[in-house]
């Protein structure tokens, strides 16, 4: 019973580590990173839209899924995997402060979810326009 | 960064104490197992319950990691040395003989030899039903489920 205890306290102090390890930023850093990438992709970027992010959020882009087939219609409320049925945390950071705050975890799940949903990768346009959204996503908010 | 590097010593001899006590054999019959990995609970974690090693063998297991941008109809890619430390953490911790198909394609934990005797007799409806939600939906009647622990003791079928 007491290896049990201190290996869980162990498992708890290595994810502790591993976190602590990972850069942090903040949404906003992030949006200036995909502006800075959006610039670059097209000198007639325009900055990014919320009410854009909305729309390609609920959209299926021509497949089965959209973003909001797991994360639901409401960003700051808690999904669930259409699949697999687990609980997914709300993505907005307004709800959930941990969102948002390594660029690498917010690129791990762009990869993945943008070819799942799209079929291809995500323009910083497009991951920008989404993270606005879900920036001024607030619990019990209007959408 | 400075956080970082005071806080090193006792990061080390946390890490010392956890391999040690990690690496200490459990008493038998106590159910006591390695833990599973952090970053294998984080990762494979975060779409299902991290299903326990033991349940493929070593063979299936690395079938399964040399295809995470087709995972079960999503992409589950990660980067090359998260999936080095998961890949190194299944391989050690998976099942052999008999308990595991011999069968390297077979990737479903929820096809398993063991998984199947486990669970045989807990009808159709019940696992599909509206309160467990399906077969892969672990957490339903393990509790203990998201932490990778998986014991009859505390299973419990809600109906």
């Amino acid at each position: 019973m007491v290896k049990a205890g201190i290996l869980a306290l162990c498992t708890g102090a290595a994810l502790a580590l591993a976190m602590d390890a990972a850069a942090a930023v903040t949404p906003v850093d992030l949006l200036k990173g995909y502006e800075a990438s959006a610039r670059q992709d097209a000198a007639s970027f325009a900055g990014f839209s919320a009410e854009r992010g909305r729309a390609f959020f609920q959209s299926t882009h021509g497949n089965e899924w959209s973003c909001a087939s797991c994360h639901t219609q409401d960003p700051a409320a808690s999904g669930r995997h259409a699949r697999t049925s687990k609980t997914i945390a709300p993505l907005a950071p307004a709800a959930n402060p941990e969102r948002f705050t390594s660029a690498a975890e917010a690129e791990k799940w762009f990869k993945r979810n943008c070819n799942h949903v799209l079929g291809r990768a995500c323009t910083a346009q497009e991951k920008g326009d989404v993270l606005a959204y879900l920036m001024q996503a607030t619990p019990g908010g209007t959408r | 960064m400075n956080a970082f590097t005071s806080r090193a010593p006792v990061r080390h001899a946390l890490a010392v104490v956890c391999m040690v006590v990690a690496s200490t054999p459990g008493h038998a019959g106590s159910g006591s197992r390695t833990p599973p990995d952090p970053e294998f609970l984080a990762e494979c974690g975060s779409c299902h319950v991290p299903y326990p090693a033991r349940l493929l063998s070593a063979a299936s297991w690395r079938t399964v990691m040399n295809n995470l941008d087709r995972h079960f109809g999503t992409d589950a890619s990660i980067d090359a040395a998260t999936a080095a430390t998961i890949r190194a953490y299944l391989e050690a911790n998976a099942g052999a003989g008999r308990k595991v198909s011999a069968d390297p394609t077979l990737v479903r934990v929820t096809q398993s030899p063991r998984f199947l005797r486990k669970h045989h007799g807990i009808a159709a409806s019940v696992l599909d039903g509206e309160k467990v939600k399906g077969v892969a939906n672990c957490g339903a009647c393990h509790a203990s489920a998201p932490g990778g622990r998986f014991s009859d003791h505390d299973a419990h079928i809600p109906r």
